[in-house]
Formats: C-alpha cells, structure tokens, sequence
C-alpha cells in the first residue's frame, strides 16, 4: 500500500488546496487505497474472513470434467425446439420414404434381390440426412449467432472440451434416432418384400445397412458440426454442407464429353448420395464399396473436426 | 483479485487496449468507466480468456482464467444481456450453466429467486425485454457464488427499480468479499457504487484511483461570488491577489480560496455580496475531461465532443490545465 497522504474525506473540505505537492497518480503504478471502504478487512494481507481471496463460497466446490460438460450439452440440445424439429423431419422422411418405396416394390412384377429389399430405405435416408446435417451446424452456429458462445466459454474455458462434448452429444443423438428410423424400414421392406426376393439378405448386410448407414449419417452430422465451428455462421454453414452433398452428383452430370469425363465420374463415385448407397450394397466399378464409405466419412469428419479443435482453440471468441 | 499486467489488443492498425496494468481488488466495488468504444468489453473479454491478448497477461487469484478448474465458482460474469439463445426457457439456459460446473440444479431456482424471474423460468427467453435479460445475464453470473463477479453495463436496460437493485446487489457482494467490477459509460451511475475507479480511454488506463480521490482531484472546485458592485470587487480581490474569472451568468468565480475568507474580505471593504457560494464541476464533467484528449480522436469533427460548459475555463493561470501532469508522465515512462 502506498501514499498515506491521500485524503480521508470523500469530499475535502472547501477551499482545501489540492495538494499541490502530490502528483496525479501514474497510471500502471499500484494504484491507491480504495477510499475508506468499509471492507477494509478483506484487503490482502489483511487476512479477512474471507480468506486471501475474499469471499468464499458455502457451496462444495469440485472439478469440473467432460461429463459435467456433456450433460450441459444434453440440456442445451433437448431444450431446443429446433432439435425435435430438424430430428422429426429426420424420422418422418426416412420411415416415410422407406413405406412408400416398400409398398411400390410390393405392387410391381419386379425380382428384386437381396440388396434391393435394404436398399429401399437408401433415398429416405438421403433426404433424411439434410435435417441431421442442418442440426450438426446449428449445435454450434446459433451459439455464435446470438453471442451465448461467450457464456459457454466462459463457463468452460477448455474449447477442446466443449467442441468434445458436443461432438459426442450430437454423434450419439444423430445415430442413435437414425439406427431407429433404419431398423424400422429395414424391416417393414422386408416383411412387406419377403416373398419377392431370390434370397434374405446376410447379418453382414443388415448390419452395414442400418448401424453402417447409422455411423455414416451420425458422422456427417459430425462434419457439419465442424463445418460450423469452422464458419461460425448458420446460414453459410447449412449451404456449404448441402453443396457438399448436392454439388458432385449435380456437377458430374454436366462433365460428360471425354476431357473432363474422368473428373464427373470421380465426383459421382465419391458423392455422398452415392457412398451412402454403396453401404446399401449398391456396386461401383473401381469406385468405393462395403465399408469404404464409412471410413472415406470418417476421414473426412476426422480431419475438419481436427481443424475445428485448432480454430476454436486460436480464435477470439 | 484480478491482475492485469500490460494487456494489450491490436485489431489490425488499432490498438483497442494499450498496455493496460491495473489490479481489482476485494472487497469493494470497482467501477470500470471509458467513453464508448475505450475499449472496457475488450478487456473483460481478454479477463475471461474470450479473447487473446496480443502481449501481456491477466491473473485471476494468481492463475489464468484457462487454468481454473471451476470457472463459474471462481468468476460470474455479465457480458452481454442478449447472449442468450431465445429458443431456451430461462430456467433451461441456466441449467446447462449449471451442470457444466457441476453446480447442483438447486441452485437454479436460488438464483432465479434472487434476480426476481422465477415466474418466468420456463418461458422462452426469447419474449423477455432487455431487463429481464439483464436480469438473466445477473443470475448467470451469480450461479457459481463466486469470489470475482465481473459487470459489462449492467444497468443498461434496467428500470429505475431495477438500478436501484443492482447497485444494492453489487455493494452487498463486495461487502461480503467478493471482487466486484462493473464497466460503465456513466460517472454518475459509478459515483454512487464504485469506491474504486479504472478510468481508461482509447484503451489506455487514465486514471487508476479510489473514488473519494478522484471527486477530490477532478472535480475543481472554485467559489462563485457575485455582487452588485462587480468591477470594485475584481478589484478588491485583485488588490488581494487573488484571481477571478468571469463566470457564465455574470458573476466572478474563484479558485484556490475559501468561501469564508472571500466573504470576511468583502465585508472588509464594505461590498454587498448577491452570491457567495462553494461550487464543484460535477463528477461527469471531471470524467469528460479526463476523457476528452481520447474522445477527441475520434470524434473531434464538429466540435461535439467538447465538454458541456458547467464551469467557466481554467480561471487561474498558475496552475496547469487538468490532465498535463499524468500525460507528461505516461510520455516520460513510455519513451
């Protein structure tokens, strides 16, 4: 504590010099006493019942970790009425869809194999996939939207952990309602296609058909949450996702005359309505198939949520 | 306790913080004041890890915000009112805050109790007016009870009612301990809860005092007289020598003097006085002049950041125009 020379009165007395001797304080010098603050005793140093840092709290402190941080994002995520919203449509597109392509199956004269009786719920599940990835972004574009990302950051200063928590929060809820949604049209497609196939489809098919098609959708939701943290903006986020799902397939079929046929067939083989398809068992020539399509995804999810990490961590919030 | 040690932000050519070094303490309230656009929301962002600092560092109870454990036990702070998803029901925002820090939901209802919005806990915070927000944005800041509460304008938006809450609210936390620092525009609203003050202006600290202090220096106090007989008055009072300036309504102002002196002079040689009153340019003139070589780069133009006149100019020559010294000094250490 420095100069004692300080008035004592909050107003001195009139005609009082202003002590001339006394130079205005410098500026980034241990500034004065605080006046005659009736909270003196809290003062450091002067040890007060607060302890050196003044106040202390009744409440029992603990740590925070990652699971306090994700059941925050739980409640961030159900407390919302755009997640029944974009996860509604989600379900009502894909079981809707996955009906409608059964029973036109059942109506005509087609054979249908093995993979075509699984591969109806394909085109709901395309289109069921847009909300998924519209929900991936707004996770965490409509907290920079309205400023709320300052509250969470503040509340949780470790960015990694909030990304984190919300990565497993919005992975697990993406895969978990699509694994539900797909399991139910794969099998009303089969009671309804039973008696048209040559043959039942494999476990390994069903299994790539609905927890495969599950992961694939729960991780494009993980891009899109990446995409988002990445452009911190809705609007911009939900258009860069849906270009990337929409933009190849369209693009290739304008590539067709024989210099640039190469690069159509690429961007057909390697779109994502395409990658989803082949987990139905659709075949490409020298193109992706069986699972590749679920790790080409995951790389791709990887990769953007790794510079997710690295933005959020660089970037003034 | 907060430490700022030579914080600084640049945004490209502008230097929005300018090596600020300043410590808020316990105990008491510290008043955070600058013109709009000082740079005060820049440096709580920078306090609460937000934003990085081009150089320099803040300490929170000797540790960096990113360091602490349990965020909202340690820090509370009120950013911005509308930081607040509108989808959300007030009760719902606050729970996430909660569970983050694993703060049990109990405390919720405490909190929302404290502020007055339990009736409106579940609505979604989208209807609320901008005082409810603030309110919001208060019991957010309070839900830890922490030991550090930081204030960005909080009385923005609030009703009378409501400022007179928040002023009692910010005293009684800092009765209890706590470190409490509030930015605001407003000198009058700081004079009456603040015992401390941080004055910065384009980012560069101005003024690092106790409150009583800063009355006692920046605001000049001069006695005003006036008489009938105005010009044998001068003279008497030159004859003593003794300055007087002319003020705005006719009338002499004296600085330096005491009211009791002048008036036993006046009698002394028999000259009727209309007027002889003690008079102290208000808080918010001394914060505008303090202010007013930083406002002036922005706003200079048409000559609108020039401080209302409430008291004449500088009537005494001999001593420097407030301001000179403190400059002179950051110039000399700067260098």
């Amino acid at each position: 504590m420095t100069t004692p020379t300080t008035p004592q009165h909050p107003v001195p007395p009139q005609g009082a010099p202003q002590q001339p001797g006394q130079a205005p304080q410098q500026p980034g010098q241990a500034p004065q006493q605080p006046g005659q603050a009736p909270a003196q005793p809290y003062w450091p140093g002067q040890a007060g019942p607060g302890g050196p840092g003044g106040y202390v709290s009744p409440v029992p402190v603990r740590a925070a970790h990652l699971g306090d941080a994700v059941v925050a994002e739980w409640t961030k995520i159900r407390s919302l009425r755009s997640t029944m919203w974009t996860l509604g449509t989600m379900l009502v597109t894909v079981i809707g869809l996955g009906l409608t392509w059964s029973l036109l199956y059942s109506n005509s004269d087609e054979v249908l194999s093995a993979d075509n009786v699984l591969g109806v719920g394909a085109v709901g599940v395309l289109l069921g996939m847009i909300p998924v990835l519209t929900l991936g972004v707004l996770t965490i574009s409509s907290e920079y939207g309205t400023g709320l990302v300052r509250t969470t950051l503040t509340a949780c200063p470790s960015r990694s952990r909030v990304l984190t928590a919300k990565a497993i929060v919005l992975g697990s809820l993406a895969f978990v309602t699509t694994l539900v949604a797909t399991l139910l049209v794969a099998m009303i497609s089969s009671a309804l296609l039973s008696d048209r196939i040559t043959e039942d489809p494999t476990t390994g098919e069903w299994f790539k058909a609905t927890v495969g098609v599950s992961l694939y959708v729960a991780l494009a939701g993980l891009l899109a949450l990446a995409v988002g943290t990445l452009l911190r903006h809705s609007a911009g986020a939900i258009t860069t996702m849906l270009g990337l799902v929409l933009f190849p397939p369209l693009l290739s079929l304008f590539l067709q005359s024989d210099a640039v046929e190469k690069i159509g067939e690429v961007l057909l083989k390697y779109s994502i309505p395409m990658q989803l398809f082949t987990l139905y068992g659709a075949e490409i020539d020298s193109g992706p198939s069986g699972w590749d399509a679920l790790w080409i995804m995951l790389a791709l999810a990887a990769a953007a949520t790794a510079g997710a990490h690295l933005a959020l961590n660089k970037r003034d919030a | 306790m907060i430490e700022l040690e030579g914080l600084t932000k640049r945004y490209g050519d502008k230097l929005a913080v300018d090596h600020l070094t300043c410590t808020v303490r316990p105990g008491i309230v510290t008043g955070f004041l600058g013109p709009n656009g000082a740079g005060k929301s820049t440096t709580m962002r920078m306090m609460l890890d937000l934003d990085n600092p081009t150089s320099g560092t803040v300490r929170i109870d000797g540790r960096h915000y990113r360091e602490l454990h349990d965020p909202l036990r340690t820090v509370g702070a009120l950013l911005d009112a509308k930081a607040i998803h509108g989808g959300r029901s007030a009760y719902n925002h606050l729970l996430c805050l909660a569970q983050s820090n694993g703060i049990p939901p109990a405390r919720v209802r405490e909190v929302l109790d404290t502020v007055g919005l339990t009736s409106v806990a579940r609505k979604r915070a989208k209807g609320f007016s901008l005082g409810m927000g603030q309110r919001l944005g208060i019991a957010a800041a309070l839900l830890g009870d922490p030991r550090i509460l930081m204030f960005d304008e909080p009385v923005n938006g609030l009703d009378p009612e409501g400022i007179h809450w928040i002023r009692t609210l910010m005293k009684g936390l800092a009765a209890q301990g706590r470190t409490v620092f509030v930015s605001s525009h407003l000198m009058s609203e700081m004079a009456l809860t603040a015992e401390h003050l941080i004055v910065i202006g384009q980012g560069r600290l101005l003024a690092d005092t106790s409150m009583a202090d800063f009355i006692a220096r920046n605001s000049r106090s001069f006695v005003r007289m006036r008489s009938p007989e105005q010009e044998r008055l001068r003279d008497v009072l030159s004859g003593a020598g003794i300055a007087a300036a002319p003020g705005p309504d006719g009338g002499l102002d004296v600085t330096g003097e005491d009211a009791a002196h002048l008036g036993e002079l006046a009698a002394r040689h028999g000259i009727t006085l209309h007027e002889l009153s003690p008079q102290r340019a208000s808080l918010e003139e001394a914060f505008m002049r303090l202010t007013a070589e930083s406002v002036e780069y922005h706003a200079r133009a048409g000559d609108g950041a020039e401080p209302p006149a409430g008291a004449p100019d500088t009537p005494d020559a001999g001593r420097p125009a407030w301001g000179t010294d403190w400059r002179g000094d950051r110039r000399g250490k700067e260098s």
